[in-house]
């Protein structure tokens, strides 16, 4: 009897705690971090991986708003070449060590020195000249010349553990290598979890490559406690096999379910889709130097994409919000800004522009082409969201308009070796902006190429104007808030009159989840499990 | 017979090196792996960085000098993605490729043999017509539509089985195997037969049209007058007989399935060699390419020579021929 009463409460607790199984959650991602080490490659599936382990000094909210994390809060001297961190008190490693600003040095240390690294974290701290830690609890950086992006760059690395990687003892950080560190740690110690210590709400468990990434929840954690006791995260590469593993009820929640699919899914009473606004813009970028420019026929030689009339009409020709519904299926914005509208540097005064195929005509007749030109658009068509769709649809609309005009769509790896040797004429490609906002695309798009100063490093169309270059560059060493945004917004305006680039649509992200289950969506396309939770 | 190893062994050499070279300078000319790898932020400065780091700012025939200068110290180049020597990272992926093939195989033998006698004894069985047309739908639908109808059906429909991934493993002699959990068991068995659907067919139609020409011949027939049970004679005679064709076709499948379960291990989200394969041909992973079709090449070469040795187990006729030789 006593057995069967002994049975009959296991059966109980059985039943009871049947919630607490429930509290494991696996994820199925698009596609697989290369490693778990947080400095090793600095792009969106290790990144994504990273904000549940490794924490940053400061943080991005969903919006990508700058928000305190590890860094509780901060100033800036007089001048804006001082910043002045101060750490959050009581936060531990998964280790049980103290996090101090010794650790954030040493992260600055690793970044440049992390072995084979093929993407590196090192354009975020080689703005600052020195960095520093007067105490435990302060970190404090200075920069030659003032720089407002110091803040979204601190947000874009997670924070190691020194002593997880063998340092014990102070740190000196030193632009031209930290003394006394004569060597770093290898991602493979990361990614057997020797190292894998950071003060995240998940602490690292198992990392087999193409298979699984484990994490546990993290109890001592200083933030609000995680909801999952466990969480997985499994490389689903092909779309299909994703969906069909949330169908299963293999996974709770998938990312980039494919877009075909979706309004299938959110008439399915077992799926939830949450979807929300990117930073990501596609855009068309022009030519702006060739001459003539590689694929325009029918000019003479000339490159009509120097003259801004011409931009303006293939500007005018194009449908957005045509395409957002038709192609997109509703999931993007059309956009005339580089940013979405909640960043800093839109200015809400720029209206979206309506389609208007007979001015476009005019421009072009004005410009000198009355009968228009031929056109080829280059675009990759395995890289955004039916890009190569998108690129047939402006084909079409040119076309519409006069310019005859062709696509050569190829996969990512050939696109992108042509693009950056200038073999396009006009080319469609994405953008995913960071929390600077505007500052983003402005730097890396539109000002002219400089290696020097950082600038135009997906400038392929080599678009080159000294007036706006100055404003840029005036607005990225101006740390006063209000002036960084006018200065913005001046450039904005700029490159909008000017059509120097042709935003299409920010895309929005969808992710897919099992019935009773939500999540925040967040700008960046991360997905977060953390966020992860019942619907109610 | 020495003689013969050592000449296949050049020959395999020689094809590796061809192949090699023609894969080295094929994924130069696609592309350059930092386009991909680098984050799009990153500034002028740090990608000619990257790419001075990865060497990959070289002229191509001194890259290739240095992979050949690593080649000759067994050095197949180290994965740029990953950070891990090329073949070791391969070879981590190889068990979970070997483990579906093996069973994909298994499972094509062990109903694809019999079914095909079944066909080839009595051709105009209603049950021989049954399997016969099954077999032409196995071997004229695409894989990868196969696979996912298994998952719509047993996974996502009936729920019996996980749509995909890798189950628990335990180590075997260090190497881990799913085959020996339900848990592990339950995740092969669909990639497993999808794999196995169109080698079964294969095998089916192979076995029917051998048996279906053995039963009239004079030594069957003679058998038969013998006395011997019709067990043995099918079992036996002719069962012997319809082997090497069999035997020949399963040992290329192999091959085939070991190197290219690409389409399967998508599917199925399998964590094998092919789906290493794929990803690291989408980021140019030149250093995993090339290793992984070197070794590619290296697995052909052996399992023919060792489909070359079950001929001459299997037939005696094909071993005098080979002495003379």
């Amino acid at each position: 009897m006593k057995k069967l009463t002994i049975a009959a409460v296991g059966l109980l607790l059985g039943t009871v705690s049947q919630p607490a199984l429930a509290q494991s959650l696996i994820a199925g991602f698009a596609s697989e971090p290369s490693s778990v080490d947080p400095l090793y490659h600095n792009l969106g599936p290790n990144n994504a991986t990273r904000k549940h382990m490794f924490e940053a000094l400061v943080g991005e909210d969903e919006n990508l708003g700058i928000v305190p994390m590890l860094a509780e809060s901060w100033e800036t001297s007089e001048d804006g070449l001082t910043w002045t961190f101060k750490l959050r008190e009581g936060v531990k490693f998964h280790d049980g060590g103290d996090f101090t600003a010794r650790d954030f040095l040493y992260t600055a240390c690793r970044i440049p020195n992390v072995p084979n690294s093929p993407s590196s974290m090192t354009g975020f701290i080689k703005r600052a000249d020195t960095i520093e830690a007067p105490d435990d609890m302060t970190v404090q950086v200075t920069t030659p010349a003032p720089y407002p992006l110091l803040l979204t760059d601190f947000a874009s690395f997670g924070v190691i553990s020194a002593s997880a990687n063998g340092h014990d003892g102070p740190v000196t950080y030193s632009k031209d290598g930290c003394a006394g560190i004569d060597s770093y740690l290898d991602s493979s110690a990361y990614n057997d979890g020797t190292a894998t210590i950071g003060t995240g709400p998940f602490k690292f468990v198992e990392f087999v490559p193409g298979e699984r990434v484990v994490m546990a929840r993290n109890d001592g954690y200083w933030g609000d406690a995680p909801h999952w006791e466990e969480i997985t995260i499994r490389p689903i590469t092909n779309e299909g096999a994703r969906v069909a593993a949330l169908l299963a009820g293999d996974v709770d929640v998938i990312e980039k379910p494919p877009v075909q699919d979706l309004e299938r899914l959110q008439s399915d009473p077992n799926v939830n889709i949450v979807q929300g606004a990117s930073s990501r813009v596609i855009y068309l970028h022009f030519d702006h130097e060739g001459e003539p420019s590689p694929m325009i026929e029918g000019t003479d030689g000339k490159n009509p994409l120097k003259d801004v009339r011409v931009r303006k009409a293939i500007s005018l020709a194009i449908d957005r919000p045509l395409i957002v519904d038709r192609i997109m299926g509703g999931l993007a914005v059309p956009a005339r800004q580089l940013v979405p509208d909640f960043m800093l540097g839109v200015d809400p005064a720029i209206a979206l522009e309506e389609p208007n195929v007979e001015e476009a005509k005019r421009l072009l007749t004005e410009a000198g082409y009355p009968d228009g030109f031929t056109l080829t658009i280059g675009s990759p068509n395995d890289r955004y969201i039916n890009d190569s769709k998108i690129a047939q649809a402006v084909a079409q609309m040119l076309t519409r308009a006069g310019i005859k005009t062709d696509v050569d769509a190829v996969t990512a790896s050939v696109f992108f070796k042509r693009r950056n040797n200038y073999e396009f004429s006009l080319y469609l490609a994405g953008w995913g902006s960071s929390g600077a906002g505007m500052a983003s695309p402005l730097r890396a798009l539109v000002a002219s190429q400089n290696k020097e100063k950082g600038l135009g490093g997906t400038n392929r169309g080599r678009y080159s104007n000294a007036e706006l270059d100055a404003v840029i560059e005036e607005a990225l060493a101006t740390v006063e808030p209000e002036a960084h945004l006018a200065l913005l917004q001046k450039a904005n305006n700029m490159v909008v009159d000017d059509v120097a680039i042709l935003p299409l649509h920010f895309e929005v992200t969808p992710w897919a989840l099992k019935a009773g289950l939500t999540m925040t969506p967040r700008a960046d396309q991360h997905t977060v499990l953390t966020t992860v939770r019942p619907a109610n | 017979m020495i003689a013969y190893l050592i000449r296949r062994f050049g020959q395999a050499l020689l094809v590796m090196a061809v192949m090699a070279t023609i894969v080295f300078f094929g994924l130069y000319a696609v592309g350059n792996p930092v386009d991909l790898l680098i984050n799009p932020e990153a500034d002028l400065a740090e990608q000619e960085e990257t790419i001075r780091r990865l060497g990959l700012d070289k002229p191509i025939h001194i890259q290739f000098g240095y992979f050949l200068a690593g080649l000759t110290q067994g050095d197949l180049g180290t994965s740029f993605v990953h950070n891990r020597p090329a073949l070791e990272l391969i070879l981590s992926r190889l068990p979970a490729t070997l483990e579906l093939a093996f069973m994909g195989i298994l499972i094509a033998v062990i109903l694809g043999i019999p079914l095909g006698m079944i066909a080839g004894l009595k051709p105009d069985a209603p049950y021989s017509r049954f399997i016969m047309a099954g077999s032409v739908v196995g071997f004229s639908t695409p894989n990868f539509w196969q696979g996912l109808m298994l998952i719509m059906l047993f996974a996502v429909f009936l729920g019996w089985l996980p749509a995909g991934g890798r189950g628990e493993t335990v180590d075997v002699l260090g190497i881990p195997v799913s085959f020996l959990t339900w848990d592990g068991l339950s995740h092969l068995i669909l990639p497993a037969v999808n794999v196995a659907i169109y080698k079964m067919s294969l095998v089916i139609r192979l076995t029917r049209a051998g048996t279906a020409e053995i039963v009239h011949q004079d030594y069957v027939k003679y058998a038969r007058a013998r006395g011997l049970s019709p067990r043995r004679v099918v079992g036996v005679h002719v069962l012997k007989n319809i082997l090497i064709p069999v035997v020949t076709v399963l040992g290329l499948e192999t091959g085939n399935v070991i190197a290219f379960a690409v389409v399967t291990e998508t599917v199925f989200a399998w964590p094998g060699i092919g789906k290493l394969l794929i990803d690291s041909i989408g980021l140019l992973d030149r250093p995993v390419v090339v290793a992984y079709l070197m070794l590619t090449v290296f697995l052909f070469v052996m399992i023919n020579l060792v489909v070359d040795i079950a001929y001459s187990a299997l037939d005696p006729r094909v071993r005098v021929k080979r002495g003379k030789a």
